[in-house]
């Protein structure tokens, strides 16, 4: 019965030369259109999506350049567009991402670790995966509200550490100023936990993403060798995932250097000439090493907020505008640098490995 | 009976090394497994199992996929312990000590009770590394002690003159036949008593499963071995010893040859003979 739907094989059919050329058959040039017109498609999306990005930052660069100029990054902002700089926002930043760093990195791996490699697979750990990634999306303004309806008051609550409200008792020994009076107002600290909640799910996703893609022979080798478990996940596992985890971790610091909405919801600073712990360069953490105490505590301001806040200063020629779009180039230019020191710290980790 | 004398007559060889008429009676028992049970969650894997492995010789396992003889193996050094849901009951002995105790420290019995698998798993790291991470781990740090036994394991393994020359190449360069001696050498590494090898070379041309056992012929002369395979010829070759595992039942355990020429039981013969399987 099933040779029977199987046609017959036409003499005719078999002693017809076959013609390779395109173009004959009607089919398949429709075939060949339709996958034609797909690879133009994809390839209209794509270089769109470039040339809108490169309009923008032509357009940006062009506005900056009434105002991109060395002093630019080593003065503080001010009223007179042509003097505002952006060194008070380069230093909040920088110790606000170093903070975040130092808080969200060993909390995030270490949490990775727990869920991907220790923990068994009970409810409570299950809840937690799922709701990892909808904590990922959740918007950073509510992060925002976290941070000030928790870390300010908790930063209040550690007044006993202070000598009334101007400087910090260091074990007795000394004491360090600190710049402002009201010292918990979107202190860098405060700053620094909040943005760590907000790029904590990312970090810990990624990392977990990293750990599950190391083979689980790797795991079972160097257990049956008699490592015990800690071995196993500090001398094989993390140093296999360490590629894909500093990803992910350099991907969550760039976004932390670009959010602004938390740290306003926190009150940061915006016009203002102060670099948290009076630190104005590098040189000064060297002549001064006990300023840095008194970073976590002091008022700043970020990048991000000082070029919003530019961008809405009232001026009748528009000149804040040019220092806005100064600020945003420099920003940019933080940005590349950092994800360029990540690709190759990257490529290092990936060197140690011999796969 | 005809298929069963053909049988006879088509036992292979064994490797040197391997004496298939030693008499391992006088051996002390190395592994000694009492009523052995074994679950994953509410389904049973292993039925009352007992089985007595002699020391300084080769036990293989055979028996259709599926039928538990590599969840047994697991069970000498407690790798399923890494399984959720795994269960086990009954008793085994390892040199008299009872390992499924909870009081057993499985990173101590894994020292001794070594595995080789299937599929080789070389670290992604250096030849020397690899072989070097079961001291580095239990504690040695000297460089020239470790220099000396990399080199000694390597040289037991057989895989010394191949790769002496390229110690600080990655191990994930080497051919997979490479790979598994690389992986035993790391095993001979950690000084084990026992070794158990989960078809080791099921996944090798047919030069590198003769150096493979070749080489376990040479090692049954310090070592314990306990090793799982499909391959009936490779089972006769290189063990003292042959346990036939069907549906998680020990169906019948005895000297390789008698197992080979006069089973006592219907299911081993039609097994070995290929009637099934």
């Amino acid at each position: 019965m099933s040779t029977a739907s199987i046609p017959p094989v036409s003499a005719e059919v078999s002693g017809t030369p076959v013609n390779f050329r395109s173009g004959n058959d009607p089919w398949i040039r429709r075939r060949l259109l339709v996958s034609r017109a797909f690879l133009w498609s994809c390839r209209v999306v794509t270089y769109s999506s470039l040339a809108i990005l490169g309009v923008l930052l032509a357009s940006i660069v062009w506005k900056s350049l009434g105002r991109l100029s060395p002093n630019f990054v080593t003065s503080y902002t001010s009223f007179n567009p042509e003097k505002a700089g952006m060194l008070a926002g380069i230093w909040g930043t920088f110790w606000l991402v170093a903070l975040t760093a130092l808080f969200s990195i060993p909390v995030g791996i270490g949490s990775a670790v727990y869920l991907e490699e220790l923990a068994k697979d009970s409810f409570i750990v299950r809840v937690i995966r799922v709701n990892l990634s909808n904590l990922a999306g959740v918007p950073s303004i509510v992060y925002g509200i976290l941070g000030l309806t928790i870390f300010r008051p908790l930063m209040d609550s550690l007044e006993i550490l202070f000598d009334g409200r101007h400087a910090i008792k260091v074990l007795g020994l000394f004491r360090i100023r600190l710049l402002q009076l009201e010292i918990f107002d979107g202190c860098v600290l405060a700053g620094a936990l909040t943005v760590s909640l907000v790029i904590l799910p990312t970090v810990i996703i990624a990392s977990q993403e990293a750990l599950r893609a190391v083979p689980s022979t790797i795991r079972v080798a160097s257990l049956a060798l008699g490592a015990t478990r800690w071995q196993t996940i500090w001398r094989q596992v993390l140093p296999a995932a360490l590629p894909g985890i500093s990803t992910g971790v350099i991907l969550s610091i760039s976004r932390a250097i670009g959010e602004a909405a938390p740290l306003m919801m926190i009150g940061v600073l915006t016009m203002t000439s102060l670099c948290p712990g009076g630190i104005e360069s590098p040189l000064q953490v060297l002549m001064n090493p006990s300023r840095l105490l008194a970073v976590p505590f002091d008022q700043f301001t970020a990048m991000p907020v000082a070029i919003y806040d530019w961008s809405k200063q009232p001026d009748p020629q528009d000149r804040f505008a040019a220092v806005a779009a100064a600020g945003i180039v420099v920003l940019l230019a933080v940005l590349l640098t950092i994800n360029a020191t990540a690709m190759l710290v990257r490529a290092r980790a990936a060197r140690n490995l011999k796969w | 009976m005809a298929a069963i004398s053909g049988g006879m007559s088509s036992v292979p060889p064994s490797v040197p090394g391997v004496d298939r008429n030693l008499d391992t009676s006088a051996h002390p028992a190395a592994i000694d497994v009492r009523g052995m049970n074994f679950y994953y969650g509410d389904h049973q894997v292993l039925y009352d199992i007992s089985l007595m492995v002699p020391e300084r010789s080769v036990t293989a396992l055979i028996g259709p996929s599926g039928c538990g003889k590599s969840t047994f193996l697991r069970t000498l050094n407690r790798m399923n312990d890494l399984i959720e849901g795994a269960r086990c009951t009954g008793e085994c002995l390892v040199e008299g000590q009872n390992i499924m105790d909870p009081a057993v420290d499985v990173v101590l019995l894994r020292k001794h009770v070594g595995m080789v698998f299937q599929k080789s798993t070389p670290f992604p790291k250096s030849i020397f590394e690899n072989v070097a991470y079961g001291p580095r781990v239990a504690g040695e740090r000297n460089r020239a002690v470790l220099a000396d036994l990399v080199e000694s394991c390597l040289r037991r393994a057989a895989l010394w003159d191949e790769v002496k020359d390229r110690l600080q190449t990655s191990a994930m360069a080497l051919s997979g036949g490479q790979q598994q001696r690389l992986c035993i050498a790391r095993t001979l590494a950690t000084n084990p008593r026992i070794i158990l090898m989960d078809e080791p070379a099921s996944a090798l041309d047919p030069a590198s499963t003769d150096r493979i056992e070749n080489l376990i012929g040479e090692l049954c002369a310090n070592y314990t071995i306990v090793i799982v395979t499909h391959n009936m010829q490779q089972a006769s070759r290189v063990s003292h010893q042959t346990a036939f595992f069907f549906k998680g039942r020990l169906v019948e355990c005895g000297p390789t040859t008698t197992i080979f020429t006069s089973p006592s039981e219907k299911q081993t013969e039609d097994y070995i003979t290929g009637r099934f399987g």
